[in-house]
């Protein structure tokens, strides 16, 4: 048996018990239900049209493109492409993830991708505006300018440390 | 999220229209790529259902009592556990707010909420391979306490 199948005979038993605690209406499995249903929800709205996405740029995105754009011979550039591409991201990390992975692979260099996987944790327009409308424009103003310099210096930072340590990412094919 | 679906279908009929071969095969790539990541999402789904059975009330009385140091801490503890989605990470800061938990408090909270995913890692792990996956999840972790001492400074809240 593969990792794989065990990974969703494990998620189908998980299901399973869900479906039995509203059954029985156990109290404590519902309140698991309802919490998975949030974010399978989630998910289940993003992950199709961003991996899409993945492969429409795998196919057409050129390397030199990238390299220009988001490889080292970019300069300070890259970090400000890596902020716009975060800054518009729908879904947070767990779709930066893969995305990252796809421009590490077409030529951008470690200090793109720590950019942008950072920015996209930190500094996405709709969640910006969704924080300023509850905790305040004078909130978000302040994170925000906080944020752009950290993001910077630790994609250099990490940048600089992998590119001397010769990691290299999975690949994903 | 209306902007992500219209720039998906977007990008499919151009794709389509100068080259249909080639958009077949985008559409391989992402099903591949997708089947390959789904047992690390499914594996995130159980863990964020079973970790958020922690009441918020128990959260809020945690960070409203803290002392600030304290509270930055055990906010960005809090935070990096579990992982949500901002349209309910806010509104959740904001009564928060309501019950007197201090600007910095929640910006610990919701800046590691966003950044340092303990329960993210089985997906993280697969694209940034381990070593970098642990020491993204530290920097984060360190760049939310210099937001949220930050905000500590700005709204008066530290001295």
């Amino acid at each position: 048996m593969t990792k794989a199948v065990k990974n969703y005979i494990g998620f189908g038993i998980f299901l399973l018990m869900i479906a039995l605690s509203y059954a029985t209406n156990f109290q404590i499995g519902m309140d698991v239900g309802d919490n998975f249903w949030i974010f399978a929800w989630d998910m289940l709205r993003i992950l199709p049209p961003a991996f899409l996405l993945i492969g429409i740029f795998e196919v057409w995105a050129k390397r030199e493109t990238i390299e220009k754009s988001f490889g080292g011979v970019s300069g300070p550039k890259r970090y400000i492409y890596g902020i716009l591409l975060a800054a518009t991201t729908v879904g947070g990390t767990f779709v930066a993830f893969p995305v990252a992975n796809s421009l590490y692979h077409k030529g951008a260099d470690y200090n793109s991708i720590f950019t942008y996987v950072t920015a996209a944790s930190l500094v996405m327009i709709p969640m910006s505006i969704m924080e300023a409308s509850i905790l305040g424009i004078r909130f978000t103003l302040i994170r925000l300018g906080v944020s752009l310099p950290l993001v910077i210096l630790s994609a250099a930072l990490l940048g600089a440390y992998f590119k001397k340590k010769k990691y290299l990412l999975p690949a994903q094919e | 999220m209306i902007g992500l679906y219209a720039v998906t279908a977007i990008a499919f009929l151009i794709s389509l229209l100068i080259d249909r071969e080639r958009t077949i095969k985008a559409v391989k790539i992402g099903w591949k790529k997708f089947t390959k990541i789904l047992p690390g999402y499914l594996k995130i789904l159980m863990i964020l259902s079973v970790v958020l059975l922690v009441p918020n009330e128990i959260i809020a009385r945690y960070l409203g009592e803290s002392s600030s140091y304290f509270g930055i801490i055990v906010a960005g503890i809090f935070g990096s556990i579990t992982m949500m989605p901002g349209f309910i990470a806010y509104p959740l800061a904001g009564v928060f707010l309501d019950q007197g938990v201090s600007y910095m408090v929640i910006a610990a909270f919701v800046t590691t909420l966003m950044m340092v995913g303990v329960a993210t890692y089985p997906v993280e792990k697969q694209y940034f391979g381990k070593r970098s996956t642990i020491i993204r999840n530290v920097t984060a972790f360190g760049i939310a306490m210099i937001i949220a001492l930050s905000m500590g400074l700005f709204y008066g809240e530290l001295i």
